[in-house]
């Protein structure tokens, strides 16, 4: 080996063309008055369902719109679209995760590209995966990892790189926290432990429980903070 | 993880620097922090099938490991972690500010003589 290497410093991130893109989403999405919330879990947590309840809840009163991930089928986005929101879904074949790139793929498809303007708020569900999504900026401003009572209480601890990228988490499935025994203090210790002071949502999308609640956490954190500003302006 | 495709990106970004440099490269030079999604042995696994067939075939990979680092606000220092929870290891307060351990990067390229 060369003892007086001659070194090339480059200081790139790897994941540099993401970002970019992801960044010019952003932007993109504050110019048109978007708001933009992702979803992030294990596959079978419940997703799909919280958006189907979602969607349906927010439609009389936002214009929201949704896109989700899959590696094959197209059966999410038909479920979602049964809430009359506009849903769009994004097969990407092998690819575990969700980028920049696919977003903007099928905010401008060729069937049509959404007026991002006339719409409020977009819903994004990544692929059921706690891994590989966590290091890709979708352009969104908040992040949700969900986490269903059947999964057991230390799941933050086995994943802690996600739950710490996100900003709040959602226990779902609480209709079943009896039947497995689900040590409610436990699970929220440890989301707490890899993320400190992170929000900490209850949600049964069979039953209904938590929904408002849900909801209006959407609403509060996304809507409500864009339409002070939008007065803010204006006064 | 990907990590085949990660080393693709990798082998496309130093590609392109070592175009501009009219040179061969010997070593892509990585700081992989314990909190960025990707499997440091996975990653070198991958790495000769990335390679193969581009400029960088038979070039090293050489990971750096950044600790997961977070900031104190009561002890006013970094302390570095080993486990996954967010406590400071000196006086054991919630440590949510992450300082490092999220790397993804090429750091740097080691040029041929």
């Amino acid at each position: 080996m060369n003892p007086h290497p001659r070194i090339l410093e480059v200081r790139q991130n790897i994941l540099r063309q993401n970002d970019l893109v992801a960044r010019a989403l952003r932007q993109r999405f504050h110019r048109a008055g978007l708001r933009v919330a992702s979803l992030v879990s294990s596959p079978g947590a419940g997703k799909t369902a919280l958006l189907e309840h979602t969607l349906r809840r927010l439609r009389p009163r936002l214009r929201v719109a949704a896109l989700v991930g899959d590696l094959a089928t197209e059966n999410d986005a038909r479920r979602l679209a049964r809430s009359g929101a506009p849903v769009r879904q994004i097969v990407t074949g092998t690819v575990c995760h969700l980028e920049a790139a696919m977003v903007e793929q099928a905010l401008d498809h060729p069937d049509g590209a959404w007026d991002l303007h006339q719409l409020d708020l977009l819903l994004i569900e990544n692929v059921g995966n706690l891994v590989c999504p966590s290091a890709y900026d979708l352009g969104e401003d908040l992040r949700v990892v969900l986490m269903s009572v059947t999964e057991g209480e230390d799941k933050p601890l086995k994943y802690p790189t996600i739950f710490n990228s996100a900003d709040a988490a959602l226990i779902t499935k609480t209709d079943l926290a009896d039947a497995v025994e689900f040590d409610w203090r436990c699970a929220q210790r440890n989301i707490e432990a890899v993320r400190p002071g992170m929000p900490i949502l209850q949600v049964s999308s069979r039953t209904g429980t938590g929904l408002r609640e849900w909801t209006d956490f959407l609403h509060n954190r996304l809507i409500a903070v864009k339409q002070s500003a939008e007065e803010g302006l204006i006064l | 993880m990907h990590e085949l495709s990660i080393a693709m990106s990798i082998v496309e970004m130093a590609s392109e620097e070592a175009r501009q440099h009219d040179g061969g490269i010997e070593a892509v030079h990585l700081r992989l922090g314990a909190w960025c999604g990707v499997a440091r042995e996975a990653l070198q696994f991958s790495w000769q099938a990335a390679c193969a067939g581009t400029l960088l075939d038979g070039t090293r990979l050489v990971i750096e490991e950044v600790p997961l680092t977070v900031y104190c606000e009561r002890c006013r220092q970094q302390q570095t972690l080993a486990a996954p929870r967010l406590l400071c290891p000196d006086c054991g307060a919630p440590a949510p500010t992450v300082v490092g351990g999220r790397e993804m990067e090429v750091f740097a390229l080691e040029l041929a003589p």
